[in-house]
């Protein structure tokens, strides 16, 4: 904390504060909670602040393209914060092109777009959102007379990095969904050349892209991923081991239908279809809306679908069963003493009696055979 | 029959019978004095089960699934896919739970090892872990048989199925011990119930316990009799008893308890190891093959002169019988 | 000239028939559990290593194929001469049940082909009773086959070589005597390592060699009986009583010895009181006492001891008490956990297996007999052949 007293006295810091209309220590609150959500210091935290403040930084260019989208992630960014905030965010970075945000149309938006990306060429980041329809060379999706395809990779070439926004950019989404007909496909199924980072969710969790945001203005670096490309620090760990339903799980306390005591009562969701178990996402540790207090799918009553998840989301049915991989002990005991075994069947029961009958009565009919033969040996000889 | 028939049958009986009668007993074996083990203090244990959910992992073993509940890892008894296990002990009159942790005993005198063939369980001389090779084990569950505890398991839904039972996390390929790591058990015990270290020091230790009074301030220690680790807590009523001191010859994994071992499952067993009187058995029968040696050269000479006769006479008598 | 003959009878018969069906059917199981492993075929658990395959194809087939070694005993060793006719049959019926015992242990055993480290002196383990127990066998298996060469080499016309044979035979005769005595003793041994998972009606822990071993002389004489009265019956040939009742006359003073120990055993450790609970096991119990002692009373009393029917009645009753005694310390008297909350009980491929194996033994054992000299020549029928021929 004395960091941040002393980083309160900064005049360039101040002059930030009081243009945004909010108090110094809330600027540096707001932005050492990025640093959190990042899994940075406060340390970290006053640089972002620093880095937002010094005006001397030229803002980086960003190219917003929309394929088939239903631009529901433009809006969740939209509801992220304060309003004053959200115009922070915006000048933070030079957003060239948005057909969501922008409010001229046509022609002009066109060159301001090519403009923009020629003046930054190698240095702007291309944020997509929506899936790119393949099928029949693309023409599913055409903006300004060109594929969205196209778009993409005229976008790409000079793009420093790529920033898939949802899950629809990021692996195909809704649009990929059943037959595909459109053979919709993310930006990593088509582009191969350049860093991608995918935020998926439907609408994904906007703290998520902005940090990614904020950590490359800052740093000039991105953020670890996995294996699909996704930063670690949000689609790290399954909803399932994060869930604050998760003891319900453990205790075997299941809703079994919308409505009915369980669900009232707020048990785990798993028979109603939950994809906690075999979903990465943030969603339960930082939950939507900014207002806190259970405020995700699960946390009011709606199992997870798997938004994020390719192959689960828009894939697998809403109420059926999600595969659990981390299998760990339930809450119930086993007993001291079980009660375990085989016992006998009527087959293995009666199979046995025939064979030891069968044993039994050959033997008795032999000794009634010897009986006999000695009574008639007997009666002859004597 | 005749005496003299009946003799000769009454004298070789006799000495058959003479020979089942230890000559030379096999005392349980020691405990050697670097040997390691457990203590597992069931008045510390919370029935977390980090413990299982960490051997599993460390084996690489599959959940076992209740059926139709493809939800947990809800094993109901040691098997060939579960080494360590916790139970649960309820005593509905007084309202309280106890916990068990069951897992191989390390045995100071292991029947196990006395009984196999083929040398395929062998006990370390140095720390004493009871360790497995199923390259030279033939799966004819002698082990199995000659367990108190039934701790060896036969994976029997295997085409070739062999014996799986905790090895301190000291089997081949995972060495945990000779490594200088602890076992995954002892690592993740969060209240330190399941601690790791040299019998004599894990004994010394139950015993100073045992000392304790009900209500009393402790510090316990965590994961290791040696661990920088520990945890304060209050003592808890304790059975006057050490199980595994003695029992059968003593084991290397010992267990404070606050209710009567035999409720948490623990057999009632003597001091002396059956694995001693079966080798005192074998070994006076079989003693320098004298025994056998003596009783073929009987027979020899037996066999040799009455079989000559019976032949001749037979050849003699023209067939008849 | 021989001594022995075939039995002239059809080869394919209607008892035959049945039991080739019964043999293939347990040969289909047995490939099955290769495939499979043994949980896809026996009930085998957890706490219940050792099933029907090793208390009955195992422990209580070997004992009903000790009437080689015990007639062995009776004319070799003890020098009774006039019982040797019955050796050949007694051979035959050793053979065949030692080498069922031998199948079931190997396809009982998890890791069969690990087998050769019985063999491997760096690796044995020279405490072991099983150890002992299954080189023991698998010897005594070899020596039984030198012992039946004779019968083979005289179906087969080699008289040169067979002669040459029964010179040396008595080596053979010898091993063969001393081999049962090593691993049927051990068959007890076998459990004092369960300890307290053995009932204690059964664990007689010390005297387990000796009760075991003679146990197993009994049921060998008791065999003796039991096939020399069924072949008589089923191939209507004449009785072989006169020689029947004084094989029943060794194995009552062998019961006698066998039930003083037994008694004094359970009384030492005082544990009668098990006996009376009316519980299953206390119930088997009493149940194996009678089976002994309707024989003790045959075979004492000078009337019915020479009779054949009542011979045939002490036969199979010892026989069914010898096996209900293996049978009890090996399955019924198993106590896995104190609170004594398991279970086990064969499941219908196991029992088929077993069946099927005897089926198998009995199926070889009629062929045999119809094909090679075995049976001892009827009274006066050597005599006949021996006038006609001048």
């Amino acid at each position: 904390m004395h960091e941040i007293e002393k980083a309160l006295d900064d005049r360039q810091l101040a002059v930030t504060a009081e243009n945004l209309g909010i108090s110094r220590r809330g600027f540096l609150q707001f932005c050492t909670g990025v640093a959190a959500t990042l899994g940075l210091s406060n340390t970290a935290g006053i640089q972002i602040a620093q880095a937002v403040s010094n005006s001397g930084m030229r803002r980086p260019s960003v190219i917003w393209l929309s394929g088939s989208e239903c631009t529901g992630c433009t809006e969740s960014l939209l509801r992220s914060t304060h309003p004053t905030l959200e115009t922070l965010i915006l000048d933070m970075v030079s957003l060239d092109y948005s057909e969501a945000l922008s409010v001229a149309a046509g022609y002009q938006v066109e060159e301001a777009k090519s403009a923009a990306m020629k003046e930054n060429w190698g240095k702007y980041i291309l944020v997509v959102e929506g899936a790119i329809p393949t099928k029949d060379g693309g023409i599913y999706c055409k903006i300004a007379g060109k594929t969205m395809l196209e778009h993409l990779h005229e976008g790409a070439e000079g793009a420093a990095a790529i920033v898939a926004m949802g899950s629809c950019s990021s692996w195909g989404g809704i649009p990929s969904a059943g037959m595909n007909p459109t053979g919709a496909k993310g930006v990593s199924d088509i582009i191969y050349d350049k860093p991608i980072i995918n935020i998926p969710g439907c609408p994904p969790n906007p703290y998520n892209f902005l940090s990614v945001v904020l950590q490359y203005v800052t740093f000039n670096t991105l953020p670890a991923l996995d294996d699909q490309l996704r930063p670690k620090f949000a689609y790290g760990r399954l909803i399932h081991e994060n869930c604050e339903r998760r003891p319900h799980f453990d205790a075997g306390r299941f809703a079994n239908e919308f409505g009915d005591e369980g669900h009232r009562l707020g048990y785990c969701l798993y028979k109603l279809g939950c994809k906690g178990p075999e979903t990465w996402a943030n969603c339960p540790v930082i939950e939507f809306g900014d207002i806190g207090g259970g405020i995700w799918p699960v946390g009011v009553g709606a199992p997870c679908f798997g938004c994020t998840e390719k192959g689960v989301g828009f894939t697998k049915a809403l109420h059926e069963a999600s595969e659990v991989s981390t299998h760990t002990s339930p809450e119930f005991f086993p007993n001291i003493n079980p009660e375990k075994g085989s016992t006998a069947t009527a087959g293995s029961a009666g199979l046995l009696g025939a064979a030891l009958g069968a044993a039994v009565g050959a033997s008795a009919m032999a000794i009634r055979n010897l009986g006999k033969s000695e009574q008639q040996n007997e009666s002859q000889g004597s | 029959m005749d005496r003299r028939s009946f003799l000769k049958m009454a004298g070789s009986g006799a000495v058959i019978a003479a020979s089942g009668i230890p000559a030379a007993a096999r005392g349980n074996l020691e405990v050697s004095d670097e040997a390691v083990g457990m203590l597992f203090d069931a008045t510390r244990c919370i029935g977390c089960r980090a413990c299982v959910a960490s051997c599993k992992e460390i084996h690489g073993k599959p959940a076992e699934l209740l059926d139709g509940e493809p939800m947990w890892d809800a094993a109901e008894d040691l098997s060939a896919d579960t080494l360590n296990i916790i139970k649960a002990y309820k005593n509905e009159v007084e309202g309280h739970v106890s916990f068990i942790k069951r897992n191989c005993m390390h045995c100071v005198d292991p029947g196990c090892v006395s009984v196999c063939p083929t040398k395929a369980l062998t006990k370390d001389p140095v720390t004493g872990i009871v360790e497995y090779d199923k390259d030279v084990c033939i799966g004819c569950r002698t082990c199995m048989a000659s367990c108190p505890y039934n701790i060896p398991k036969y994976s029997y839904d295997e085409t070739f199925g062999e014996i799986n039972k905790c090895t301190f996390c000291n089997s081949k390929g995972i060495e945990r011990i000779s490594k200088g790591m602890l076992p995954g058990c002892s690592e993740v015990c969060p209240t330190g119930a399941n601690i790791f270290g040299k019998r004599s020091d894990l004994l010394e230790e139950a015993r100073r316990r045992l000392e304790l009074n009900e209500g009393d301030r402790y510090v316990y220690k965590l994961n290791a009799i040696d661990s920088r680790y520990q945890q304060e807590g209050t003592v808890g009523k304790y059975q006057q008893h050490i199980y595994g001191e003695h029992e059968a010859g003593g084991t290397q994994v010992l267990m404070l308890a606050g209710v009567p071992f035999e409720n948490l499952g623990m057999p009632n067993l003597p001091e002396r190891s059956y694995a001693s009187i079966s080798e005192t058995v074998q070994h006076s029968i079989y003693k320098s093959a004298i025994a056998p040696t003596a009783l073929l050269g009987g027979m020899l000479w037996l066999a040799r002169r009455n079989e000559k006769r019976i032949r001749d006479e037979e050849d003699q008598d023209g067939g008849d019988s | 000239m021989s001594h022995y003959k075939k039995l002239d009878h059809k080869l394919l018969t209607l008892p035959t028939a049945l039991l080739s069906l019964a043999a293939i059917t347990s040969l289909t199981i047995i490939g099955y559990r290769f495939l499979n492993g043994l949980g896809s075929v026996t009930n085998l658990n957890d706490v219940y290593p050792w099933g029907i395959w090793v208390a009955f194809d195992i422990v209580v087939g070997t004992a009903f194929a000790c009437g080689g070694y015990a007639l062995a005993l009776v004319v070799y060793i003890l020098n009774k001469g006039k019982y040797h006719p019955l050796i050949r049959p007694a051979l035959l019926t050793s053979l065949l049940g030692y080498a069922m015992g031998a199948v079931s242990a190997f396809i009982d055993m998890g890791r069969f082909y690990n087998f050769y480290y019985l063999f491997n002196p760096n690796q044995i383990n020279l405490n072991s009773v099983m150890l002992e127990i299954a080189l023991c066998v698998m010897a005594y298996i070899l020596v039984m086959f030198i012992e039946f060469m004779p019968a083979m080499l005289e179906k087969f016309k080699k008289f040169a070589l067979k002669e040459k044979l029964e010179k040396v035979l008595f080596v053979f005769i010898a091993i063969g005597a001393l081999l049962p005595t090593m691993h049927q003793s051990s068959l007890g041994s076998l459990l004092i390592a369960a300890g307290q998972k053995v009932y204690p009606l059964w664990q007689s822990l010390y005297f387990q060699p000796i009760l075991a071993l003679s146990s197993a002389i009994i049921m060998g004489m008791s065999i003796v009986i039991w096939e020399g009265s069924m072949v008589t019956v089923v191939y209507k040939r004449q009785p072989e009583t006169h020689l029947l009742k004084g094989v029943g006359q060794f194995a009552l003073y062998l019961l006698l010895f066998f039930l003083v120990i037994r008694l004094f055993d359970i009384t030492n450790r005082g544990v009668w009181g098990l006996a009376f609970q009316g519980d299953y096991r206390g119930n088997m119990f009493l149940l194996e006492m009678v089976l002994f002692l309707i024989p003790t009373y045959i075979l004492i009393s000078p009337s019915l001891r020479k009779r054949g029917p009542q011979l045939m009645v002490a036969g199979t009753s010892l026989l069914l008490a010898g096996a209900l005694y293996r049978l009890n310390a090996f399955l019924i008297g198993w106590v896995p956990n104190p609170a004594d909350t398991y279970s086990y009980f064969p499941s219908v491929p196991e029992l088929m297996v077993t069946i099927g194996l005897v089926a198998l033994e009995l199926l070889v054992y009629v062929v045999v007999i119809k094909m090679f000299p075995i049976w001892p020549k009827e009274h006066g029928e050597a005599a006949q052949i021996l006038h006609e021929s001048g």
